[in-house]
């Protein structure tokens, strides 16, 4: 053992010497980020092991103790469960790194952390106060509120579905929010604005600009996608903020919530720097109530953190077609999560089984298959916790060598788009266009758009047509705005024929607003946030419907609940619509001055030029009315 | 106001303005054409400044090497533009369109126009596709825009490598210049307003915000023209020309406004000459209403756009292909980081040099010179009617006024209506071509307006009174005035124009004058004679006279051109002047001919 530990402490001073450069930098941004995480760990009391505590250390020393902190860890590992009380619930912590190359080129990495843990905060009675893995911040936030699920999204850009085909978990641009409370809550309006305020605070965005004026609740769009089996849409509460920006200040937090943070694991790869230099940017937090086992008898809480990020090959690539995980992150992989009962990395190789399209280095002898959004993949598979992935180096850098050229646009087999029409500052028309890519094979969809009450919908114009005939919608459930209270809600499930484009349109009034309802920057536009589309589309191969614990998260996020076909959810873009908008500025004021002045004066101009003026008799003076008076009881003419 | 109210002293006013109403009106008119002329003098004009912060404060860093492509283009390699567009890593849709003109356009030598646009869009890393900017220059067969598509091919790869994008940009080749661009533009806002045939398109990139066009004829280019005339006199934003002339100064590119470069001897009389007739061209551009150059359909959607057309007239001078590029990416930069739609400046103006301006707040005032005649020339008759003295018994029957007022629209109608829908039957009794027989059709029917008179006589039952033509012309008098005050402000050209030939003809207009001569100074001001004005003037001003027999052919095909383009762009002009303008003139015609 010590022969062995002499051995690689010398492969390490070799390492060392040749990454002098690279660590030293890393050295200093962990400095920065001591302080960040020492809250953390204050925030959330857990049972860190000697090798979990590498945080606070200098990376040069870890790199020298990561061989004990392997051979340890299994050790580690085994004490840690064995010093948990039998009582305690249990829970684990599992990550994993998708990379997709993708058709066009470019590059899909899909990071997703799940925490699982055996409890139940929801029920009564029993006050959950002991945190291991979960972080402690959202667990009292979901008791607090009662919430059932919760889902929450950050996106910075679009997801381009022509050429980059579906993500593994679909998101729109800006923030989106859905909760399902439990069913014991009264007060469902009162707990969806204080939750949203503390989402807010915990995110570091702008949620608490969800109110009753965009918030909607869907009646078919959003089911539960955890245990249960709850249909009152009167608990469930759906708001989205298309204009939301996502940055840093967001992804901190979202960091702060997994067990190792970003010290360890595969959340090293998560430096801003670097994933905010991309094509597409998504982070969510998804919590849900699943089964614990394949039986199903209690319940268990899911955390899944994920983080979609797309890397452009032309603007990062520098004419050279090459892609390295630490071209793209920054930085190589050393080590797994050492709270993590599996980190894994795939790749997908399903359309390289020759390596024509694109060289892999290291290879890697593990091949994993799953069905993924009704195609059948492969993976060459990566797992972190054994200690050969990381070869000699000790380090894990995935090395991608593009030999094709980026292909032409890709065909969806649900694809949709979103656009306004006309011109002018009255009226206008949503035009939603979804495509049924498949040859033979008709499917139902459901769509559902919100539409601020801004924009006032005339649904009797409401039209749906494919192949340029009248397609009836098979249900339509819609709820009117109220001005300055509530927004439009529309679903409708619509049919679509096989290979076929069908175009819902319904016009709308930009209504004027008062002028302390505009915002600073009136002339940008308005934004309407995304259309739905959700569909079971039919699968080219059978669905995994079973339940198991070894599947890939990816792959697992949707339940599927029939081989046939498989659950998508499609957003379309957000549109930015001008409305009538005064100009705001001194010659405005000027105007308004102006034909002030010119109304009152026109108006007593105008009275003085149509009237007829006639000479009055000038009144006589009191004495001759009283002369008058008495000359006209004499019967004498009157005095003038 | 004791001054109305008081019957003496209002008596004493209205007796002022019947008295000195002549002179008072023609006062009016000079100044109003004094203070237009006074426009150009440059003391009395504003230096133009930024007002975008967004686009004022934050200096871009350029370093484009752009290398210029030369593509040689016979009619649109659709194929080739499609692939080099791929190949430079934009999303490539191509647009079909189809349209049949009215009648065979005889300029471009087109009658059945089928083409295919090609556009690209660079999406914009994190955008969600809301905002978007548009590039495009126009591919016409032969070689004469091959440059702009190569510079746009160029700046497509440059853009693409850069991560700065904040909104998506659309590259746009469009094939018949203004024809594809309107297919265009009609099909990304699902409109269709003009009858054109097209195919939808594909890919979309939200709500556009500006619209560059790119026209360079040829391979030497000294100087970068800019072009803000639009359709139906609509002009872009002030700080579009505010951003071009600041980048030219900035890389040292000449740069010029209708053609003319910029002088610095305000004081001098040439000096004063040259802002004059650059102001002077302007004006007649803006107030023909035709779109001048690609970006002018844009502005109907109320995208700002101008175009920018490299020229080579300047000897000594040279402007490389790489400077133009690094001035459009300048300028694209720029309107990538705005944060609204540009709307701080001004949208109503006249340039008499790029770096100054005239506002609307002046230039209206000699317009509202002109038109003041009118409404005094109103309250003039208004007076005289009331006057008990001469009231007749029995006022003048509605029918006295509403006959000639009937029958001058009807005309107007038929000016309109038939040149197009009887060039079959003209062709067929004639030996004229298509557009021939439309424009002469137009002409022949406004010279037959002019024997109006005496049918409207036939149809009255009775003789004219003198009460009869003083109600018709004072309804004249005020639709004139209304029908002016609309158009000049939507285009204050066109209303100022018809306003310096109208007004005094129709001001003085009496039936008590010698027939023969104010006939014939009537039928010289008329609007078809304002139009031949123009085209003389117009020529005269870029330095290309015309003979009469020229400028004869020149108005037969405006003509043409004007109904043209409301047919095939929705151009306002001609049916403003058919249906609306022509009829008032043969109104104040009756009055003349009233016995």
């Amino acid at each position: 053992m010590a022969a062995h530990r002499c051995g690689l402490s010398l492969v390490f001073i070799l390492i060392f010497s040749s990454l002098a450069c690279h660590s030293s930098c890393d050295s200093l941004e962990n400095a920065n980020e001591d302080t960040e995480e020492k809250q953390s760990v204050s925030d959330t009391p857990r049972e860190v092991n000697s090798d979990g505590s590498i945080a606070a250390e200098d990376l040069n020393e870890r790199r020298g103790r990561s061989t004990d902190a392997e051979l340890d860890r299994r050790d580690g590992t085994r004490t840690s469960e064995a010093l948990t009380p039998a009582a305690a619930a249990r829970d684990e912590f599992q990550e994993e790194l998708v990379i997709r190359p993708l058709h066009s080129g470019d590059i899909y990495a899909s990071f997703q952390f799940r925490t699982l843990w055996d409890t139940d905060f929801l029920q009564e009675g029993q006050k959950v106060s002991h945190y291991r893995l979960f972080p402690k911040s959202l667990g009292q936030v979901l008791s607090k509120f009662s919430v059932r699920e919760l889902h929450i999204s950050f996106t910075q850009g679009f997801w381009r579905t022509m050429q980059w085909g579906q993500p593994f978990i679909p998101s729109p641009p800006g923030a989106e929010l859905w909760v399902w409370f439990h069913d014991t809550v009264s007060d469902v309006d009162g707990n969806w604005k204080e939750l949203t305020n503390v989402l807010s605070g915990i995110f570091c965005a702008s949620l608490n600009f969800i109110d009753l004026t965009n918030t909607v609740q869907p009646s078919a769009s959003f089911k539960p996608l955890g245990l249960g089996n709850a249909t009152d849409h009167r608990f469930l509460r759906y708001a989205t903020l298309p204009r939301e920006i996502v940055c840093t200040e967001n992804l901190t937090p979202w960091k702060k919530l997994l067990p190792c943070g970003s010290k360890a694991g595969l959340a090293v790869l998560l430096k801003s720097e670097k994933l905010f230099h991309s094509s597409f940017h998504s982070q969510a937090v998804h919590i849900r109530p699943v089964c614990q086992d394949e039986q199903c008898t209690s319940k268990a809480w899911e955390l899944r953190q994920t983080l979609n990020v797309v890397f452009d090959l032309y603007t990062a690539g520098q004419g050279k077609k090459e892609w390295s995980l630490f071209k793209m992150f920054s930085r190589t992989l050393t080590e797994a999560c050492p709270l993590a009962t599996s980190s894994k990395v795939y790749v997908d190789i399903t359309d390289n089984p020759e390596g024509e399209l694109f060289e892999l280095s290291p290879a890697t002898p593990l091949l994993s298959q799953a069905v993924v959004l009704g195609d059948r993949r492969t993976y060459s598979v990566f797992d972190l916790t054994r200690a050969e992935t990381f070869g000699q180096l000790r380090s894990l850098n995935l090395l991608l060598r593009w030999k094709g050229d980026g292909g032409e646009m890709l065909r969806p087999l649900l694809h949709a788009e979103r656009y306004v029409a006309g011109f002018g500052l009255q009226t206008g028309e949503i035009h939603t266009v979804i495509y049924n890519n498949h040859p033979y094979r008709a499917f139902p969809v459901l769509l559902m758009d919100s539409v601020p009450w801004y924009l006032q919908l005339y649904i009797h114009t409401l039209t749906v047509t494919s192949k340029s005939r009248d397609n009836k919608p098979s249900y339509i459930h819609y709820q009117p705005a109220k001005d300055r209270h509530r927004p439009h809600l529309l679903e409708m499930l619509i049919q679509l024929p096989p290979h076929s484009m069908t175009e819902v349109t319904v016009q709308f009034e930009r209504a004027l607003l008062k002028w302390t309802e505009y915002t600073p920057d009136p002339n940008h536009g308005f934004y309407v946030g995304s259309s739905v589309v959700s569909a079971l589309v039919p699968s080219m191969v059978a669905m995994n419907t079973n339940f198991t614990q070894d599947q890939p998260l990816f792959s697992s996020f949707v339940p599927v609940k029939e081989e046939s076909s498989y659950f998508v959810r499609v957003y379309t873009e957000p549109l930015l619509v001008n409305l009538p908008t005064p100009d705001f500025s001194m010659p405005y004021n000027v105007i308004c001055l102006t034909c002030t002045v010119v109304a009152v004066g026109y108006g007593s101009f105008y009275n003085l030029l149509t009237r007829t003026f006639q000479v009055d008799e000038p009144s006589l003076p009191l004495a001759k009315r009283l002369a008058n008076l008495i000359r006209r009881i004499r019967g004498v003419p009157l005095l003038t | 106001m004791g001054l109305l109210s008081d019957p003496s002293r209002r008596k004493v006013l209205t007796g002022l303005l019947t008295r000195l109403n002549t002179p008072i009106c023609i006062v009016c008119y000079l100044a109003g054409i004094v203070w237009f002329m006074g426009l150009a003098f440059e003391p009395f004009t504003l230096r133009t400044y930024m007002s975008e912060n967004a686009m004022g404060s934050t200096m871009v860093l350029l370093r484009g090497a752009i290398m210029m492509l030369v593509c040689f283009c016979s009619g649109m390699p659709v194929e080739w533009l499609v692939k080099a567009m791929q190949s430079r890593g934009l999303e490539v849709f191509t647009q079909s369109f189809s349209r049949k003109l009215p009648f065979p356009d005889e300029n471009k030598e087109r009658y059945m126009v089928r083409g295919t646009n090609v556009y690209g869009i660079l999406r914009a890393p994190r955008a969600p596709r809301t905002e978007a900017l548009v590039i495009s220059a126009p591919c016409s067969p032969g070689d004469s825009n091959n440059q702009a598509v190569g510079l746009l091919l160029a700046l497509a790869q440059y853009f693409r490598n850069q991560v700065y994008w904040a909104k998506d940009i659309i590259f746009l080749v469009n094939e018949h210049d203004l024809m594809g661009t309107q297919a265009w533009l009609e099909a990304y806002h699902h409109t269709n307003i003009t009858g054109m045939e097209y195919s939808p398109l594909q890919g979309r990139a939200g709500s556009i915000q500006a619209a560059l066009s790119l026209e360079l004829s040829s391979d030497v280019i000294t100087s970068l023209d800019l072009i803000l005339e639009g359709l139906n006199g609509q002009l872009p934003n002030l700080d579009l020309a505010n951003l071009f002339y600041a980048f030219c100064q900035k890389l040292g590119v000449l740069c010029t406004i209708q053609g003319k470069l910029q002088r610095n001897d305000w004081d001098t009389a040439e000096g004063y000459t040259h802002a004059a007739q650059t102001m002077m061209l302007m004006v007649l551009k803006q107030a023909c209403g035709r779109s001048w150059g690609d970006h002018g359909l844009f502005l109907r959607y109320h995208i700002e756009a101008a175009s920018v057309r490299g020229i080579n007239s300047f000897r000594h001078y040279k402007t490389d292909a790489a400077t133009i590029g690094r001035l459009l990416e300048g300028m694209v930069r720029k309107l990538n980081n705005l944060l609204e739609r540009l709307h701080q400046s001004y949208f109503f103006y006249l340039l008499p040099s790029l770096s100054r301006f005239v506002s609307i707040g002046c230039y209206m005032l000699a317009f509202g010179l002109l038109v003041v005649i009118l409404l005094l020339r109103a309250l003039d008759l208004w007076v005289h009617l009331g006057a008990p003295a001469l009231a007749a018994p029995s006022g003048p029957g509605v029918l006295t006024v509403l006959t000639p007022v009937v029958i001058s629209h009807l005309t107007g109608v038929a000016l309109y209506l038939l040149p197009v829908h009887l060039q079959e039957m003209a062709v067929e009794h004639f030996p004229v071509s298509e557009t021939e027989a439309v424009v002469l059709t137009a002409v022949a029917i406004y010279t037959a307006g002019l024997a109006l008179p005496h049918n409207t006589q036939r149809l009255l039952s009775g003789e004219g009174t003198e009460q009869g033509w003083k109600v018709l012309k004072l309804t004249a008098l005020l639709y004139l005035a209304v029908l002016l005050g609309c158009t000049a402000l939507i285009n204050f050209s066109l209303g100022f124009i018809l306003a310096v030939t109208l007004v005094p003809i129709t001001a003085s207009m009496t039936p008590h004058m010698p027939k023969a001569l104010s006939a014939l100074v009537m039928v010289l001001l008329s609007p078809a004679f304002t139009v031949l004005y123009c085209v003389f003037i117009y020529q005269e001003l870029i330095e290309a006279p015309v003979s009469v027999s020229e400028g004869w052919m020149l108005f037969l095909s405006v003509i043409s051109q004007g109904i043209l383009d409301h047919a095939l762009y929705g151009s306002l002009v001609y049916p403003l002047l058919a249906l609306f303008i022509y009829p008032c003139w043969l109104m104040f015609w009756n009055i003349l001919f009233w016995s």
